[in-house]
């Protein structure tokens, strides 16, 4: 019976270990592709809105295994660790370049995505891919502050000071990855968003350690609940994600802070070790089709670099102030560049002193301190009494 | 015959317990950049002193809070008809059946400020309670999620206890309290240090309560090890601070071992 048992445990741990191997019942002409994108970032089939994985799937046979993540930091770690393969990333710009420089991206082959010829100009030849060789934009966008007007005092809207306005304390949250942050941060201080100069690093993460008090929590894409549901007031976040969440709370509003804002393209990258490169660029010349660009970024709120798909959109979302704001308030957007790798690390240090401080607990200590000496004084009386007890024993027998 | 059904779970234990750990080691005491030789990682980490010692005070907050409870608990269960044990025991699991991370968010949806206990505080007309994003409401997730991993062996060793131990000690004029200072306890010390170290491994490298029902300032020290990992892409640093709170937690349970190898020492 004990042997029956080993066996099946035995079976039952390779079996685990089934899913890394090719599965053998698959068909040779079944190609899935790994989609890696944001979360939140694509029309899903909700609220009677295109499911455009499933539509790619429908167009041309292949099938879309999607996966999402929550910063650009995130993906970057896990390109890095490997074990993963994934054929279509969509990254934000600053981190695109910094997937080139490092050489972990694929070349397109544009013959395979004939669609991007209908990509704006105004979205080609980019800072961070200045030859459009790795990347197709999938949409663009800007930073703001979202905040809800039934607790927010007008009198206080307009600059990025909100965040850190003690009123409001308690109710504020804060972007959970370090560049956005930052950018925040430096960008109230008149820092360039780009600086890599080590004293102003320093002078926005000082500037942060001042705002934690007041910071509910540090949060990506759980702002969408946690506004809706009017637990946060304020909190800044990029625009296309305050229409989705304007559809579900008509309190929150939007406004781009006077300090400036960062604009930023997220594009369709292929990186290396991509499996079936040519499904991954059916996909992409897919997503940007003038017809399933509309639909997708109708029900997600970002703006699109597709001028034509404009038509397919709800005239509402495409004449939208805060989707496709005017050249005058476009001028105040600055995007982010690629910072060395001795900055970025530099960076994640200070972002990490960001999070740890203030956790120095006092109470917490002490308390320890008096259980570890308890703990020592327990052993040392009790070893005593032992002894004692063990000398008393002998006496007794030796009577 | 033993050694050979041993055999694959040895080798499993090999291939994912022990190159792992050596690979831990060997981040730890490396290089982010060079890959070289390096003690850096370890010196630095005197920065998170505070941190690892909040977060062994929370742990054995909550290991103690369990023991509490579930002592009693695991009492009740045991003293019971067979039946009614195995309902009992079935309904200590059940919640266990769902997922951690789900489980632990339904707090978030009940204690928070717009939550379910407080909007019906509200309802009555007063002032919502702070119960969520704070150290209290750590430790209400820990105890929460732990509390079976205690129940569990303190039940199974008080099941053991042999009935005529207590009615032996009755009868030589023991009172009821005598009883259990003299026999049960003594004799449920194994399920109590096996249920504490239960708690308080897990409680102690926990991250994600911390990040839901903790504020912006209950930062644990699993919680700068998984953005070490997940974020900031230095495995270096992260592996370093694995390393020590391993080394800490094996003090701790050496620590809580040796209160229960005392209590064999006075019987004998």
């Amino acid at each position: 019976m004990k042997r029956f048992f080993a066996a099946l445990l035995t079976l039952l741990m390779l079996l685990a270990l089934a899913p890394v191997l090719p599965s053998p019942t698959a068909s040779a002409e079944e190609v899935t592709i790994n989609v890696y994108n944001w979360g939140q970032y694509i029309s899903d089939g909700s609220d009677g809105y295109i499911d455009v994985n499933a539509a790619f799937t429908e167009a041309t046979g292949i099938k879309v295994n999607y996966m999402t993540f929550d910063s650009n930091e995130t993906m970057y770690t896990k390109l890095k660790t490997g074990g993963s393969s994934y054929d279509v990333i969509i990254p934000s710009d600053y981190m695109i370049a910094r997937l080139i420089e490092e050489d972990m991206l694929e070349e397109l082959d544009f013959d395979n995505i004939p669609n991007y010829s209908l990509i704006g100009d105004a979205y080609k030849n980019t800072a961070y891919d200045p030859d459009n060789k790795y990347s197709v934009p999938y949409t663009w966008g800007t930073v703001g502050i979202i905040y809800n007007s039934k607790y927010v005092d007008e009198a206080d809207v307009g600059s990025w000071d909100l965040l850190w306005n003690e009123k409001y304390s308690g109710k504020i949250l804060m972007f959970n990855n370090p560049r956005d942050a930052f950018a925040i941060s430096e960008l109230l201080l008149g820092i360039d968003v780009n600086s890599e100069n080590e004293d102003e690093l320093r002078s926005a993460a000082y500037k942060l350690i001042e705002q934690k008090p007041l910071v509910q929590s540090y949060v990506m894409d759980e702002i969408f609940g946690k506004m809706e549901r009017e637990e946060a007031w304020i909190a800044p976040y990029y625009a296309g994600d305050y229409l989705l969440m304007a559809k579900e709370n008509p309190d929150l509003r939007f406004y781009f802070p006077e300090e400036g804002f960062n604009l930023f393209i997220d594009a369709m990258c292929i990186p290396k070790g991509c499996q079936n490169k040519e499904a991954a660029e059916a996909y992409i010349n897919f997503l940007c089709s003038a017809e399933i660009s509309g639909e997708n970024l109708d029900y997600l709120g970002y703006s699109t670099p597709v001028p034509d798909a404009k038509e397919f959109m709800d005239p509402e979302t495409a004449a939208s102030d805060i989707a496709y704001p005017d050249t005058e308030t476009l001028s105040h957007g600055v995007a982010f560049m690629n910072l060395s790798q001795a900055t970025s690390q530099l960076t994640d240090s200070l972002w990490l002193e960001v999070k740890t401080q203030g956790s120095v607990d006092t109470y917490a200590i002490v308390c320890m301190a008096a259980v570890a000496a308890l703990t020592v004084v327990y052993f040392a009386v009790h070893e005593a009494r032992k002894k004692k007890r063990l000398r008393n024993r002998c006496k007794r027998w030796k009577e | 015959m033993k050694t050979k059904l041993a055999a694959p779970y040895l080798v499993w234990m090999a291939l994912f317990t022990v190159i792992p750990l050596l690979i831990v080691a060997y981040y730890a005491l490396t290089d982010s950049q060079t890959g070289q030789f390096t003690l850096a990682n370890l010196q630095n980490l005197g920065n998170y002193i505070p941190i690892l010692i909040k977060s062994i005070w929370l742990a054995l907050i909550s290991s103690i809070i369990c023991l509490v409870i579930g002592y009693p608990v695991a009492y009740y269960i045991a003293s019971r008809s067979e039946l009614k044990q195995r309902i009992l025991y079935m309904l200590i699991m059940l919640p266990m059946c769902i997922s951690f991370l789900l489980r632990t968010l339904a707090w978030v949806a009940l204690t928070e400020d717009t939550g379910i206990i407080n909007n019906f505080i509200m309802a009555l007309g007063l002032k919502p309670l702070p119960l969520i994003r704070n150290n209290g409401a750590v430790v209400l997730g820990m105890v929460y999620n732990y509390l079976p991993y205690m129940i569990m062996p303190l039940y199974s060793v008080i099941v053991k206890i042999d009935g005529r131990l207590v009615e032996a000690a009755q009868d030589l004029g023991c009172n009821n309290a005598g009883v259990f200072k003299r026999v049960i306890l003594p004799l449920s010390m194994p399920g109590i240090v096996s249920g504490f170290t239960m708690v308080f491994v897990p409680a102690v490298s926990t991250f994600y309560i911390s990040q839901k029902l903790g504020s912006s300032g209950t930062t644990l020290i699993g919680d700068v090890i998984e953005s070490q990992f997940k974020t900031a892409y230095n495995p270096n640093l992260g592996a370093a601070l694995s390393l020590v709170l391993m080394v800490v937690i094996f003090i701790c349970i050496g620590v809580m071992n040796r209160f229960g190898d005392d209590e064999e020492v006075i019987t004998v």
